[in-house]
């Protein structure tokens, strides 16, 4: 179990990193989406991971611990608060500068063509 | 009342953002601003309440819904976090005067959003518990993204989408760092933390290390350190003057944690992970400089310039944490107030000066004269000999202070030679362009086209008391420089008081 949580969240650090690196505003909302999804599996496996144990008092013979649970929640309402408002920004952003790159502009020698039009949605 | 008095910085400022959203003072104007003043005030009053009573009575600890320390979150308002609660409400004063003149008008609720970001600088100072840590970082970033965007334009947005998208990722990594510290040490208590640190033993100690080392990278990135300072000048340059005067307590926030983390939980008790990131911070901080001073001499408006004081700033502030004598953080915490001040001082003057000049704005160049070059004249050679560091005003004291603090120091003679160039790579930068603005006109470019000229503006009264209560903080801590070192070096001494921290913590008790 341990090796197929640690290798969930190692992909998922990986696509989120990946396409936080493409630049684009659309991908980077994608990949920060990801990474913050690993942020809180790694966050939960803090606790250390165990089966059938509640994480209150008096429900299950051992007890997890219920502070890593505490973590995940509040990670994840401001995870998701923060996304909201960076996918805003993007569309903002589309409109004001008339582009999806996160410079504002479009490199200008750009010799990776094929690169591009993967991108553009 | 009184003895929730610890939390009233925290609480007094929701309260005002919250009530300011309300019906009566939603919708109009003049009852909003003086209500955000008056509140502004009113929590100012309450933190300096507060540091009075640290002084008379010691650390103060609350623990929130009564929980003790190692299992509930704690505030602890000791003469460090107090004193930056204090200059944090000043400077919330300063802001929500300055804006009433009209600025607040450029968007919706920025009167509640700096209410939000005082309550978050303010909890991320006052907070015991590294989790609760993040939280405030989050709560002052979120008021921060608004603020940014308050009143802007398309670089604006450029500028917010980069700095966000920096901050989120950044956050990430504070909570990845959050879960290993927390999976070797079973606690996020700072004072506990530091406790547990030195207890660690076999592939722990190196878990731990990464977790500290995680939380270097999200410190350095708030306080913009060399290698991710790079958010900074666009940051601070597009932003609206009075909300980047505001934001120059932001980069300190990312210092004080260093403080902090490095004094208290790596700090000389830590058995292997004592000092553990004193070798990083110092050349960090040195580069950081240099690259300050770089920016200084390449500026080409004067908000791009008081952007790239801010840095030069960090990186000396960082210089000093790295030094870990109760000496050097004293300096550091006199140099911490002065650089604030004096440096949102300088945002608010380039503000100023830029609405005067019609369409040259706060470029360094030749442009007509300025409509009242009196006041701001003084205000900007005050301002200026401050931030260069020349006597008799307060920088030369935090520079000779911290000079003297480091004359121990490990490689303490890069650090004299590179600061005291900095010094006058300063020097030059802000007098070239004091003297181009003030001195250098130029009458006819702006005749051509007239459509596009703003009309200039005479200063406000609110904006004059704003700029005055500024502009007085560097003489004034010249003049209140005896009482003001001795309370930083009391304060350091307590910062680094290891056992002095973890009685009073965890017990409650001194």
């Amino acid at each position: 179990m341990e090796l197929l949580y640690a290798s969930c969240v190692g992909l998922l650090v990986s696509c989120g990193v990946f396409l936080i690196l493409r630049a684009r505003t659309f991908p980077v909302v994608l990949g920060l989406t990801m990474f913050s999804y690993a942020v809180n599996l790694f966050l939960f496996s803090s606790g250390r991971l165990s089966l059938n144990k509640a994480a209150v008092l008096g429900y299950s013979s051992e007890y997890a611990d219920p502070l890593p649970q505490a973590f995940v929640l509040t990670a994840i309402v401001i995870g998701f608060a923060m996304t909201a408002f960076v996918v805003i920004l993007a569309i903002r952003g589309r409109a004001d500068l008339g582009n999806d790159h996160v410079d504002g502009q479009l490199p200008i020698n750009n010799n990776n063509n094929n690169n591009d039009k993967k991108v553009k949605v | 009342m009184i003895e929730h008095l610890t939390f009233s910085p925290v609480l007094l400022p929701m309260l005002a953002g919250v009530f300011l959203l309300m019906p009566p003072l939603g919708t109009n104007k003049g009852s909003r601003r003086i209500t955000s003043v008056v509140l502004s005030i009113f929590t100012f009053v309450a933190s300096l309440a507060l540091l009075l009573k640290v002084q008379a009575e010691g650390t103060q600890v609350y623990a929130i819904g009564d929980w003790s320390a190692p299992f509930g979150i704690v505030l602890v308002a000791d003469p460090l976090s107090v004193l930056l609660v204090c200059l944090t409400t000043l400077l919330g004063i300063v802001c929500t005067l300055y804006a009433s003149a009209g600025d607040d008008e450029k968007g919706s609720f920025f009167h509640p959003l700096v209410h939000f970001l005082i309550l978050g600088v303010n909890g991320a100072f006052l907070t015991g518990d590294a989790f609760n840590l993040f939280v405030f970082f989050e709560v002052l970033l979120i008021a921060s993204y608004s603020l940014l965007m308050h009143g802007g334009d398309k670089k604006n947005t450029r500028a917010a989408l980069q700095y966000v998208i920096m901050n989120l990722v950044g956050s990430a990594i504070f909570l990845i760092a959050l879960g290993i510290l927390y999976g070797v040490l079973g606690t996020l208590n700072m004072a506990d933390m530091a406790q547990k640190v030195a207890l660690l033993q076999g592939d722990d100690v190196y878990l731990a290390k990464i977790g500290g080392l995680l939380l270097l990278v999200v410190f350095a990135l708030k306080g913009a350190l060399l290698p991710l300072h790079l958010w900074l000048p666009n940051t601070y340059a597009t932003a609206m003057p009075v909300v980047a005067a505001l934001f120059a307590i932001m980069t300190k926030v990312g210092v004080y944690s260093m403080m902090r983390v490095y004094t208290l939980i790596f700090g000389d008790e830590a058995a292997e992970l004592s000092h553990m990131a004193q070798s990083w911070l110092w050349w960090l901080a040195l580069a950081t400089i240099t690259m300050g001073v770089v920016g200084v001499l390449a500026s080409k408006d004067l908000r791009k310039l008081t952007a790239n004081l801010v840095i030069i700033s960090v990186g000396t502030l960082v210089a000093l944490v790295a030094v870990q004598t109760i000496e050097a953080s004293a300096a550091a915490i006199y140099y911490l107030v002065h650089s604030t001040l004096v440096t949102a001082a300088l945002f608010i003057l380039a503000d100023l000066i830029a609405r005067q000049r019609g369409n040259i704005a706060d470029r360094i160049t030749a442009g007509p004269p300025l409509l009242q070059p009196r006041l701001l004249g003084v205000c900007f050679l005050v301002v200026a000999i401050a931030v260069i560091g020349m006597p008799p005003l307060s920088g030369f004291i935090g520079k000779v202070w911290l000079l003297k603090a480091t004359i121990n120091a490990q490689y303490t003679f890069v650090f004299w030679s590179l600061y005291l160039l900095a010094s006058l790579a300063i020097l030059f930068a802000v007098s070239k362009a004091g003297s181009t603005i003030f001195w250098h006109h130029q009458y006819s470019l702006i005749e051509d086209n007239v459509a596009d000229v703003l009309a200039p503006s005479r200063v406000h009264p609110a904006q004059v008391i704003a700029l005055i209560i500024l502009v007085c903080a560097a003489p004034l801590m010249s003049i209140f420089a005896g009482p003001l070192s001795e309370y930083a070096t009391g304060a350091a001494t307590q910062l680094h008081d290891f056992n002095n921290n973890i009685n009073v913590i965890l017990s409650g008790e001194l």
